[in-house]
């Protein structure tokens, strides 16, 4: 049998029910590559002693066979998600020592199908940035090199962290969240699937909030089986978010190679960008012909406008985000400033101390927005913009049932190579954010390998609520990629 | 709409954000690169069209109004107050508000 770490999460828990390997011996092996990848740096947190415990726990439930769908698996927690009694950071100097006295509805989900938690995983300040270099706790590297090249690449952002653990092998598959693309960029960066599920699908209910409107839950894992086992536990109606929906929460792993016959897939002509790299662009022509081999019929759509989803994306998000960071203010957790005369100054201190660069100028340009006399201007004309682009989307639906587009317009990059310039790196975000603003389901699938050995992916949307034929889709596109590609592990110290 | 030196020290006021006054000047030029690259949305045509604050059509749901049990439950000051960097008697401590 191959190493522990080396199983696939759906093999491992098909082990772990046969008893053919024991929850206790999985955690250890996982704490064990945790232990060797410090270089990495893709972990805040290593809870080691509660995974044990937790892996101990599994094996009982296992030895009576009544596991949960998940039971023995060890996963890592992006750390925006809020885990009872374990310090939640958000990737922020802000939240210094917030261990929250609650657990999020997503994680609640995973514990209760019996996964097993192996710590906090690093991403961007408040999961605001695309290469995770605006993370307090420091820059997270992928696993991935190009190739002959020992230069540090970025593994994406903002789940950076989420996306070089399951790259890594350092958990068997990890949670995320995408606002405008930090599961899927990240995703298609590190060889691994990344799926943004439809708003509404995963509770939000202890996430922290960056922007509300757009923020969701989601797995990265190794392959889409993976993926669909981990989304189906992490999804579910829930009371305490308002905007999550009552449905019945499919099987994913169902519908897993199941016919694409006579399925519709749109090629949006806006997604082919001047400068995008050949490969991409054949890489995306490639995956047309795999779909079209597993018996879709191709279809032209046009969606004009895909441009202005950026402008749009940075008028709303620092919008929404300006007012949730708003309670960051030294009062009810984390850091407070010790340098104060008087309330403005401790709040104003506070906040100057927390916050990194990258927080700082979203929340002013936020601010900026919505203040008086520039509202209409910027945030109810963004607003509309977005209803027409997700009008958009709901008219290619009529001529097609998913989409195919690149995921991000280039393999990693070098870390400090888009930092100077916040524009180049909005960026990164141009093929995922339009999924966000229309709420629509997304993935990345990892599809081929550019010239310098990096890994690509091509990302699938699909109708609100349609994530089954999502997996159809993914699942058919990884058949044909066939990508068993690997990174060397240079990192094991 | 360009921003200058002194609406950036006014928007860091109201996001309550100290900018020390080096800081004014670089920051109102990052603050325009980026909306200068956002005002192309007002080439986009948006008569009629209605703003979407969300991609969820329905109405907020409404809950029977009694006291929960757990997480978002009453009575529970402790956990409230559990985090806060300094707290007297369940309350949360902040410098002198009123003279």
């Amino acid at each position: 049998m191959a190493s522990i770490t080396d199983l696939t999460l759906a093999e491992l828990r098909d082990a772990l029910r046969e008893k053919k390997i024991s929850a206790a011996e999985t955690t250890d092996a996982y704490l064990g590559a945790i232990e060797k990848a410090g270089e990495l740096n893709a972990f805040v947190t290593v809870t080691a002693d509660n995974a044990r415990e937790m892996a101990k726990a599994s094996d009982d439930k296992l030895a009576k066979g009544d596991g949960g769908d998940l039971e023995g698996v060890p996963l890592g927690i992006k750390d925006l998600f809020c885990t009872e009694g374990v310090l939640t950071t958000a990737g922020s100097h802000i939240l210094d020592g917030f261990k929250p006295v609650y657990e999020s509805t997503v994680t609640a989900n995973l514990w209760r199908d019996g996964a097993v938690c192996l710590g906090k995983l690093n991403m961007d300040e408040f999961a605001m940035g695309s290469s995770n270099e605006t993370s307090f706790y420091g820059n997270v590297i992928n696993p991935w090199r190009r190739k002959g090249d020992d230069t540090a690449l970025t593994p994406g952002g903002s789940s950076g962290g989420s996306a070089a653990s399951v790259a890594a092998h350092l958990c068997a598959a990890a949670t995320g969240t995408d606002t405008g693309g930090s599961i899927r960029q990240p995703a298609s960066l590190t060889a691994t699937v990344g799926v943004k599920p439809t708003y509404g699908r995963c509770s939000r209910w202890g996430i922290v909030a960056f922007a509300s409107s757009l923020d969701q839950a989601g797995p990265i894992a190794r392959d889409v089986r993976d993926a669909a086992i981990m989304l189906k536990s992490m999804a579910g109606h829930d009371p305490k978010d308002s905007t999550s929906i009552d449905r019945p929460v499919p099987d994913y792993e169902a519908v897993l190679g199941a016919s694409l016959k006579g399925l519709k897939i749109g090629i949006p002509k806006e997604y082919r960008l001047d400068g995008m790299p050949e490969e991409i662009e054949a890489l995306w022509s490639q995956g047309a012909d795999w779909l079209k081999d597993a018996g879709c019929e191709m279809v032209d759509v046009s969606l004009p406008m895909t441009k202005y989803a950026l402008p749009v994306y940075y008028i709303v998000a620092p919008a929404e985000a300006s007012s949730n960071l708003a309670r960051y203010d030294g009062v009810k957790y984390g850091h407070r400033t010790k340098d104060f005369d008087d309330i403005l100054s401790m709040y104003e201190n506070t906040r100057a101390e927390g916050f990194g660069d990258e927080v700082k100028r979203r929340i002013l340009i936020g601010t900026y927005v919505l203040s008086a006399g520039y509202y209409d201007a910027y945030y109810l004309r963004a607003q509309k913009v977005r209803k027409k682009i997700f009008d958009e989307f709901t008219d290619a639906f009529e001529k097609c049932d998913l989409l195919l587009t690149p995921s991000a317009p280039s393999a990693a990059f070098g870390l400090g190579e888009k930092t100077d310039d916040p524009v180049q790196m909005y960026l990164n975000d141009v093929f995922t954010v339009t999924g966000n603003l229309a709420g629509l389901p997304g993935a990345s699938v990892p599809a081929g390998l550019d010239a310098q050995g990096l890994p690509l992916g091509l990302q699938l949307l699909a109708r609100p609520f349609d994530e089954e034929t999502l997996f159809k889709g993914m699942y058919a596109l990884e058949q044909a990629a066939g990508f068993e590609a690997r990174p060397e592990n240079w990192w094991v110290g | 709409m360009a921003v200058d030196k002194e609406t950036v020290r006014k928007v860091a006021r109201l996001a309550r954000i100290a900018e020390p006054e080096q800081r004014l000047e670089p920051l109102a030029a990052e603050l325009n690169g980026i909306l200068g690259w956002i005002e192309q949305l007002n080439e986009v045509d948006v008569e009629g069209i209605e703003a979407m604050a969300s991609t969820v059509d329905v109405s907020l749901p409404m809950r029977e109004d009694k006291l929960e049990e757990g997480y978002t439950g009453g009575g529970q000051p402790e956990n409230v107050v559990a985090n806060a960097p300094k707290t007297e008697d369940h309350f949360f401590v902040v410098p002198k508000v009123v003279e």
